[in-house]
Parts: C-alpha cells; structure tokens; sequence
C-alpha cells in the first residue's frame, strides 16, 4: 500500500506554496480573484530575491487584511491613502521595493486625488488595482466601476448612469499622466489568464527594482461572485462577457509608451 | 550659543526641522503657515542634510504620506492651519491608533468653516479633546515665542519617540507670523538606515529572513483585542500625564489673581500682569506650555496658596476655561475672557476683564 | 528700557521692511526684540502695519493698542492711529499726501519729508530709511552703527553695495526731522 510519507518527497514536487504568502487560511470567499492575485504578487517578490527590502501597503476593503495573508513588512492604510501612504515610504527610503494593493473603491472613489497625483508625480512604486465592480467588504455597494445597468445593494434596480455617473475607467486615466511609465489591464480567473498577469506583475517590479521613471500600475480586473450574487464559474464567464468589452484586456503603456 | 536670527516662526519652525535630523516634510500651503513650506523648499535641505520635503495634493495626502513613512521609522513633520488640521484628522487617528512617532503643527486661525485667517485659538477642543475618531491623545505643546516654535520641534520629535506617539505644535496667527530673536539648536544628524534598524524594530523596514514582519495597522477586528490596545494606550496616556507636564508660572507667589493662558494669549496676559501689578493688583500668569497632559496639579496648587480666581485668557468663546474648571474644581472663581474669530484681545482688555469679573465681580 | 512702535502706511512703502531693520538692530545690540505685522489681504496693495518692541526685558506682548512711538505714513494710518501714541509719546509722520495732520497736544510731534527727499535723491526705495534716520534721531534707541550691521546680517550679500546708499539716506531723515509742537 502506497502510504502519505510515499508520496510526499522532494523529487515528486510540483508545486509549493511562496513561503512569502503565510498559513493562515484566506479570509476571501471561494472563487474570489484576490488570493490568487496576491499569490502571484508574493512569487514574483519571491523570484526576483526582493523580499528583504519590500513594504506593501493594503488598502481598505475587502483586501484590508491582505497583511495577514502576505508574510513581508506591510502597513495598513485608511481608505484610499494607500498611494499618499506609499509616497511618503518611498520617497524616505528609495532604495526600498514599495507596492500598493487596491481595490477599486479605495483607488477610483475616496482614493481618486491620491491616486492621480501619486501616478502624476511619477512615484517609483508598484500600485496594484483588483477591479470587480462592487464594494465586496461592505456587502455588495456600488463602485465607481460598476457597469451601467449593473444590480447592486446602493444601485438595486441597476446602475443609472442619468443619475449614478458612469463607471470610471481610472486605467486608462492614469495611462495618460506622464508619470505613469507601465499601464496594464489584466485577469486571473484561467491559468493563462494567471501566467500573463504574473509577468505583468512582474515587469512592474522590475520596474521599481531598476529605478525606471515613473510608477508601474497593473489593474487585475476580477469577480466578486458573492457580491454579484453568481456562482464562482457563472461569476467568470459573466465576467468575460460583460466587463472584459468595457475593461478590456492587455497593455496599455508600456516603458513611458502608450501602445493603445 | 547657537545662531542667532531674527525669525517668523513659521521660519523657525521649518528651520528646526532641517536642524532637528527630520527625514521629510510633507505639507499643503495655507494661510497663515505658507512660510513653513516656502521655507524648506528654498533652503534645499535636500543639499544640507538629504531632508525630503514634498508639496502634497492635500493634507489629506500629506498627513497619510507622514503616516507611511513615520511607520517605516523615519522622522517626520507636517504643518497646517486650522481647515486642513480638520482634513488631517482622519490621519491623525491612524497614526495614535498605529502608535507611530510624528510631530505636526497647527498655526490657529479663526473658523469654523473657511473662517478667517487671522488668529485665534479655537481649536483647542480639537487639539486636547481628539479631533479625530476614537480614544486617543496626543502631546500638545503650546509655544509662545519664536524661539519655543524652534526649541519644540526638537522636543517633540524627542517625546513622539518616546512615547510613539503625535505631537501637536498649537501655535496660532501671531506666533507664526511676527519675528523675533531666535537661538537656533545646532545641526543634529539624520539617523542612518542601520541606526533605523536597530532603534525601530517594529517599523516596516523590509522583513528580514527569519525574523518576524512588521505590521503598522490600526485594525484588529477581534473586540477583545482592541480594548487591550485601548487598555494600552490609556496607560501610556497616564504616564505622560505623569511625567510630561510642563508650565511656566510668572509673579505667582504672591499672586492673589491668576491669568491662565497660553501661547499669544500667555504674552498679552503677561503684559495684563505688569500693568496690574503697577496698579497694585497681586496678579500672576501661569503659562500652559503641554494643553496635554494639563497641568491639573499646578493649578490645583494655586488653591492651597489661597488664590482668590482665575482668569482663562483664550482666543476662542472659552475652551480651555473648562479644564482650569476641572482642575481648580470650585477652590476659587474661574471665568473665562477672550476675543475670537480672528480678534486678538489687547492687554488692557484682559486686565479689564480680570477687574470685572474676578476681583470686582 | 522697553520701546514699543507702531509703522503704518501703504503697502509698498516699506513699512515691513523698516520694521525688520529696527528689529534686527536691536539684535545687534543685545535687546529682545519682536516684530508683528498685519498680515492678510491689506498686505496686497492697500494699508500695512508692523509693531516693533524693542526691549532689555523679554518682551511681553506682541499685540498692543497703546505705543511709546508712531512712524505714520498715510492718512488712513493717521486716523487710525494718532490716539494710540501714549501720552508723552513721539508721532513721527511724512507730510506727503496727509490732508489732516496731528492735533494732539500731548504727545511730541516731528515730520520728516520722506517722499520729497528719496524722490531728490532719486530714489524713491529708500523711503523708509530716511523715516528711520528721521527716528533715530528723535529717538536714539537704535545705534547706527547697530542698524549697518543688522543691514549687513538680514541682507543678502549681493545686496551690500547699497548698503552706503541706506546709510545716506538715514542721515539725510536724521538731519531734516522737523519738531512740530513747541
């Protein structure tokens, strides 16, 4: 009979667990993007050996507690101070890795000022941005990003853009700026998704690591099937068919460039 | 003996926290604390000393910019007026909730609202009584001179890292617009990274492999948890009631009157007290110089001398009245004087008032 | 000895400036000193004021209503400001565009024509130093000697080769100060 200890060997490995994500079990609800998205963000920390010398800043919303998941120094900022919070390490310590991760009420809504004027003056620091159209944490609000027409509990007969604006496309905003040096919209809901959003992730770090000027920002579109009220797959195939037309997929600035 | 210049202290202020080894400045111009910032940007500390200062979108920004760096342990400085004190607020309780070292300024102009900006001292409450959300205090050191705007950024950047905690420079207008003799503390170093390290374990400095990583938050949604860290911070609050009161007590020995009072008002109501001393009047100042910790006992002592009343000098409609109240609890009479929204009260008008209210009323 | 000065005039006439100059010279000879401007929308254009304490004591109060000296150099200051000479104290105006002049019988007044002479001169920049020549002469607190090096001090060095220039002007103010009342 072939025991636990049989299998559980060094050759036989295919995968392990970043030792920079920790043992606690995520508080995300199955079949939410942003484990994964934090996942991929600790491996590339892990593989470019930056660890030692990486602050991130968490957000608030559902991501709020993303220190207890990420195993590196971390401070947690108020809502939508995660780019002013970010500023003020980076520019005492420039020679040490600094990250954002945002959602997007914290980045598109009470952040926006943060967010615009830390992308304009070109701060040298990662900024990752979850965008899943609902404020998950509060219980399924409208965001700044929620489509036209989209349910939620502030929005329940679907959002009116008369009345409730229209869905902010802050990506495409930032990629305006100068300072913005890497612009990017990606997913992680399929493997190939995951793999191209890592090299993103990445060349965004990269970035930040040989001084590039300017900031590098990467949106990870994602779901939130507990706030869309769908399961984890119909969650991702909605997602595909309704965001992805109006946040659509890819780079948008590339090394100073806007390729879009 | 240090260099002498003639200073705003606005001036000074900035001047002492390139001296003071400050690692930034993040701030947002207002009147009338714009010299603070206009300071620092053309005397490049960045040449002198490697002093980062940065003109943010907002004190909203700027006072979360000293959030995130005061949590990586770099020593750091922010300052504004009374409308973008208030927009600091939600910061401010971050940084006690997070119990991160930082000292800020608040050059007091009249309100509420856009108000105006002439001084005053009306935000008193918000400075002593939290301003921000939450249980929490901070140092506040009251300054009535230009020379104090210098000497207490050293000391505040000394007691924030003591006690990792906010301290609040309260000036107002007068303070920070008129110049006066200042003797400036000589050049003090910025502290090395390794220096950082080693003083700050629990700054986020990147995490080492095999130690533990640091967290700065202010959240712990575990309500037994929290009302430790409140039990917590409550203690450290009472040891710097303890040990941090300060107070500066003139022609008080013999006084049968009090005037208490402190930063522009301190100075008008000292001349109060040399006019009422030539007209015989046994009249005293004591000077508030922490508004935080109060110094209850120092009044309190007042009491036992057999002071007939006191006389709470303030810009405002009567704040800070009511802990001289607190404190004397009914020993002698305690009324309050004080012009506000931008009016600053003459010497002869708080001698007056003490005439009135306390001795003939 | 405390003095304490009230300037006023127009914005633009140098009345911040002059204030500084005393200040610092009182520095210069081991005084405390303290300088309070009004400051806000009058300084842009319209009326500006500065109280100059200088003082062997650490000075008191900043803010006054009452003042040892008044240096008045518009009308509008004049309304304002001739019934806070203290009794027995020193009014010193410049005549130029004062359509009443003082009335008080109980204070020393002095004029000084500081228009007219800057404009003789040829400069109408240092205005302020023939008023402030004009006052050391009337009242000999500051030194001269003490108010060159306090120029020297507070002005920054590509500016020191006007220095002679101020130190003229204040002699001329010191030699054409006019006693008004008997």
């Amino acid at each position: 009979m072939i025991t636990f200890e049989d299998i559980v060997k060094p050759e036989n490995l295919v995968y392990e667990k970043t030792s920079l994500m920790t043992d606690k079990a995520l508080s995300y609800c199955p079949g939410c993007g942003h484990g994964t998205a934090h996942r991929i963000i600790m491996e590339v920390i892990e593989e470019l050996g930056l660890e030692e010398n990486t602050i991130g800043v968490a957000p608030v919303g559902c991501s709020v507690l993303a220190y207890e998941f990420m195993n590196i120094d971390m401070t947690q900022a108020a809502h939508g101070r995660a780019p002013a919070v970010a500023t003020g390490i980076k520019r005492t310590w420039p020679d040490k890795i600094v990250f954002t991760y945002q959602g997007d009420g914290d980045l598109a809504a009470i952040g926006t000022a943060e967010t615009i004027h830390a992308c304009n003056r070109g701060e040298k620091f990662v900024i990752i941005f979850v965008n899943n159209g609902i404020y998950g944490m509060t219980g399924g609000q409208m965001a700044p990003t929620t489509l036209p027409g989209m349910k939620s509990s502030t929005s329940p007969y679907g959002r009116d853009i008369e009345t409730m604006g229209n869905p902010l496309k802050i990506t495409e905003l930032v990629a305006q700026l100068p300072g913005t040096y890497f612009v990017t919209r990606q997913a992680v809901h399929t493997p190939a998704a995951v793999r191209k959003a890592k090299k993103a992730i990445k060349k965004a770090f990269e970035n930040q690591r040989d001084d590039k000027h300017g900031l590098s920002f990467v949106e990870i579109v994602s779901n939130c099937n507990s706030g869309w009220k769908m399961t984890p797959t119909d969650s991702n195939k909605w997602m595909e068919e309704n965001m992805f037309p109006y946040y659509p997929m890819g780079d948008i600035k590339v090394d100073g460039k806007l390729v879009k | 003996m240090g260099e002498l210049k003639l200073m705003k202290g606005n001036e000074a202020l900035a001047e002492a926290a390139i001296r003071a080894g400050a690692d930034a400045y993040f701030g947002y111009p207002i009147t009338p604390q714009s010299e603070v910032i206009e300071y620092l940007m053309s005397e490049k500390p960045y040449e002198r000393t490697g002093m980062v200062v940065l003109q943010a979108e907002s004190e909203v920004a700027a006072i979360n910019m000293i959030y995130g760096a005061a949590g990586a342990g770099k020593r750091v400085i922010t300052s504004s007026s009374s409308p973008g004190i208030s927009l600091k607020q939600e910061g401010i309780s971050y940084i006690s909730g997070a119990e991160l070292p930082c000292v800020y300024a608040n050059v007091v102009r009249g309100g509420p609202g856009l108000g105006t900006i002439q001084p005053s001292q009306a935000d008193y409450f918000q400075s002593v009584k939290g301003g921000g959300h939450g249980d929490y205090k901070q140092i506040v050191l009251a300054p009535a001179s230009v020379q104090e705007m210098s000497d207490f950024v050293k000391l505040g950047f000394e007691l924030a890292f003591k006690y990792r905690i906010a301290v609040l420079i309260l000036s107002d207008g007068v303070i920070g617009q008129m110049m006066e003799k200042v003797e400036l503390f000589d050049q003090m170093p910025r502290l090395t990274d390794e220096e950082i390290y080693e003083k700050f374990p629990w700054a986020t400095t990147g995490k080492k492999k095999g130690t533990e990583r640091r967290i700065i938050t202010s959240l712990d949604l575990d309500s037994h948890k929290m009302e430790e860290h409140n039990h917590h911070l409550q203690r450290k609050y009472k040891t710097i009631m303890e040990n941090e009161v300060r107070s500066e007590a003139i022609h008080c020995d013999d006084a049968e009157y009090i005037f208490v009072a402190y930063g522009s008002s301190a100075r008008i109501a000292q001349k109060a007290v040399d006019m009422a001393r030539a007209k015989g009047i046994k009249a005293g100042l004591i000077r508030l110089i922490t508004l935080f910790p109060f110094p209850e006992k120092q009044l309190q002592a007042f009491c036992k001398q057999g002071v007939k009343g006191f006389l709470a000098v303030e810009m405002s409609a009567g704040q800070m009245v009511e802990d001289v109240r607190l404190s004397v609890a009914g020993c002698a009479k305690v009324q309050h004087y004080g012009r506000f929204g931008g009016i600053i009260h003459s010497p002869e008008e708080v001698l007056r008032a003490m005439e009135q209210q306390i001795i003939g009323g | 000895m405390t003095e304490e000065i009230i300037i006023a005039g127009f914005g633009g006439q140098g009345v911040l400036s002059m204030g500084k100059i005393l200040a610092y010279s009182g520095i210069m000879q081991d005084q405390e000193v303290s300088w309070m401007p009004s400051y806000g929308p009058e300084m842009r254009g319209g009326t500006a004021n500065v109280t100059v304490i200088i003082s062997d004591e650490r000075v008191s109060s900043p803010i006054l209503t009452r003042f040892d000296t008044g240096i008045i150099l518009n009308q509008q200051s004049m309304d304002k400001f001739e019934g806070s000479v203290k009794p027995g104290g020193v009014l010193l105006y410049d005549p130029n565009g004062i359509t009443r002049h003082p009335e008080r019988t109980d204070i020393d007044v002095y004029q000084i024509e500081g228009a007219r002479l800057s404009a003789e001169m040829g400069n109408t920049k240092i205005f302020n130093m023939v008023i402030l020549g004009a006052y050391m002469k009337v009242k000999p607190i500051v030194l001269l000697e003490n108010v060159i090096k306090g120029l020297k001090k507070s002005l920054p060095e590509r500016y020191h080769t006007l220095i002679p220039l101020n130190e003229d002007a204040i002699r001329l103010g010191m030699k054409n100060v006019v006693r008004k009342t008997a």
